[in-house]
């Protein structure tokens, strides 16, 4: 038995989306540069593939790039503007303390690179502020990024408005929208941004596929040499099952994604409300501003890891920002931002969930923690010292 | 996630001799909570030979699994036995622990030797030249909310 409540690492391929990506493979199998009607057979579906995407997020079909996912959009976003900024002597860049790794990573590169980058605060409930990031804008700014949505603790930041200063501002912003597309109504012109990013597998889509938006005005560096591919800016034959597979499950996403978010918050309202009656437990970021599918707690006195072991070994796949899951000796970087303490952060669970999951599970996991963290905490000396009061 | 061992993994579901001792005769605590660790032990001594002993921890599989190896390898040998006890025999008897949670046996390794410590302290015996020097690398006793 699996119960998988860890969609915010990656999804399972729907049964239209993977028969998509087979019937592509089997018989769209030519490759889109060659002249022969295979060949413009696959040119004209991957052609579709791009105007479906380009129509979920209301662009221009020549504004969507093929990437191999949310990583390398972030880094080409991210060193595209850096280096078309510092053409014009602008070495500067605003982000935030929360970003995915993609982002910071590429940030950090930038910063020994001799770039200056001002990560803004996201406070306790998680959210960046509109003034902070009209404030951290200087003459010198070359790049403005924000995530959509935090991938830990689901957090919504508040895109359009920062997109609106730094389109007043003259300065180009990008997003990392990987957990929100698909699951929030997410929309580039609406939201004011020049650049996003997003990935198929977080929306039931094939893994290692994913998109990079553009803005036409918006100045793009050639990511990859190479052949003519994706206007000549990323050489390399195309991925044209996976992007098939992409733009399928975006469709799908989009077309049903009132009734997915609102299946999808009634489970997450009833884990929220039942699993805080566990005693010394918290709700980590804003409640309302908030994805569907993603409920970060953490429970005193107990270590993350340990806590998903057991959980597996019940048969429940969740994730945690513990420092022995973030493969280093801090906890995650993320609940560190929203002030959490080490020792509170290392007892934290991510519990991620879409409309695939059922009430049922929900129950189950209900059932299933309290006794896990009652037995961790039983064995735990900073337990015994919170349940003696002292600190 | 690393992959553990069947051992790790049995003593991480299974684990030996939890709990505590109220009138032990040492007690050790190693590790800080704002790494994620912390191990308890709790030591009865009779006439230089562990015979009870039972431990507390706060931390992942590996730091659980490694407290409850290393309380089995040490009850009911004697002091000079136990001194002897490295993190490399604590790992050897796990089948091995992912290189990123070897710390985790160093922690299992101070903790009983810090006990000793505590026990030599108490009785007013004087200590062991193994235990003369004995210093613990991460801070222990440390408040947990210190961040
Ligand atoms: C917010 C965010 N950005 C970027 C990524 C990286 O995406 P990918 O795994 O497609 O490279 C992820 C997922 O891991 C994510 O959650």
């Amino acid at each position: 038995m699996n119960i998988y409540f860890d969609n915010a690492a990656t999804t399972v391929c729907g049964d239209t989306v993977a028969n998509a990506v087979f019937t592509a493979m089997k018989e769209v199998y030519g490759n889109p540069s060659s002249v022969h009607s295979l060949g413009q057979k696959a040119a004209l579906a991957l052609d579709r593939a791009r105007s479906d995407v380009a129509k979920l997020l209301n662009c221009e079909a020549k504004e969507i790039y093929f990437t191999s996912g949310g990583t390398e959009s972030d880094n080409w976003a991210i060193r595209s503007a850096a280096l078309t900024g510092a053409l014009k002597g602008k070495k500067h860049v605003v982000s935030s303390k929360f970003e995915h790794h993609a982002v910071l990573h590429t940030l950090n590169r930038l910063e020994k690179e001799g770039y200056e980058i001002t990560l803004l605060d996201v406070y306790s409930d998680g959210i960046v502020r509109p003034e902070d990031a009209e404030r951290a804008i200087r003459d010198d700014t070359a790049l403005v990024t924000i995530m959509y949505a935090n991938n830990e603790i689901g957090t919504i930041q508040p895109i359009a408005e920062i997109g609106s200063i730094c389109r007043r501002k003259g300065v180009p912003f990008h997003t990392d929208a990987v957990q929100a597309v698909g699951h929030i109504p997410v929309d580039v012109k609406a939201d004011n941004v020049d650049m996003l990013s997003l990935s198929a597998h977080k929306f039931n889509g094939p893994k290692g596929v994913g998109v990079l938006y553009a803005r036409q005005r918006v100045p793009l560096n050639i990511f990859m040499e190479g052949g003519a591919q994706e206007r000549g800016r990323r050489g390399g034959t195309e991925n044209v099952a996976g992007n098939i597979g992409l733009a399928t499950a975006l469709t799908e996403a989009v077309e049903n994604l009132e009734a997915n978010a609102a299946k999808t918050i009634a489970i997450r309202e009833k884990l929220v409300k039942e699993l805080l009656k566990i005693p010394k437990s918290r709700y980590n970021g804003d409640p309302e501003k908030h994805l569907p599918g993603v409920a970060n707690f953490c429970f005193e006195g107990i270590e993350g890891e340990s806590l998903l072991l057991k959980l597996d070994a019940a048969g429940i796949c969740a994730s945690s920002g513990s420092a022995c899951t973030s493969g280093s000796l801090d906890p995650s970087h993320v609940l560190l931002a929203i002030g959490l303490s080490h020792e509170i952060a290392h007892g934290s669970l991510r519990l991620s969930f879409n409309e695939q999951n059922t009430f049922e599970e929900a129950d189950f996991i209900i059932k299933t923690l309290p006794p896990i963290i009652e037995k961790l905490r039983s064995m735990s000396p900073v337990w015994e010292r919170i349940q003696k009061g002292g600190k | 996630m690393p992959a553990y061992s069947k051992a790790v993994m049995d003593h991480f579901e299974n684990p030996r001799n939890v709990g505590r001792i109220e009138d032990a005769d040492g007690i050790g605590e190693v590790g800080n909570a704002r790494c994620g660790d912390i191990m308890k032990m709790y030591l009865k001594i009779d006439d230089d030979v562990i015979t009870d002993v039972k431990f507390n921890t706060f931390g992942c599989g590996a730091a659980i699994a490694t407290s409850s190896m290393a309380t089995e390898l040490i009850k009911g040998k004697t002091i000079d036995e136990v001194l002897t006890l490295t993190n490399k025999a604590v790992v050897e008897a796990l089948d091995g622990l992912p290189p990123l949670k070897v710390h985790c046996s160093v922690l299992a390794e101070e903790a009983v030797k810090s006990a000793l410590v505590d026990y030599y302290n108490k009785s007013g015996r004087a200590k062991p030249k193994a235990l003369e020097d004995f210093k613990v690398n991460g801070d222990a006793h440390d408040a947990p909310t210190n961040s």
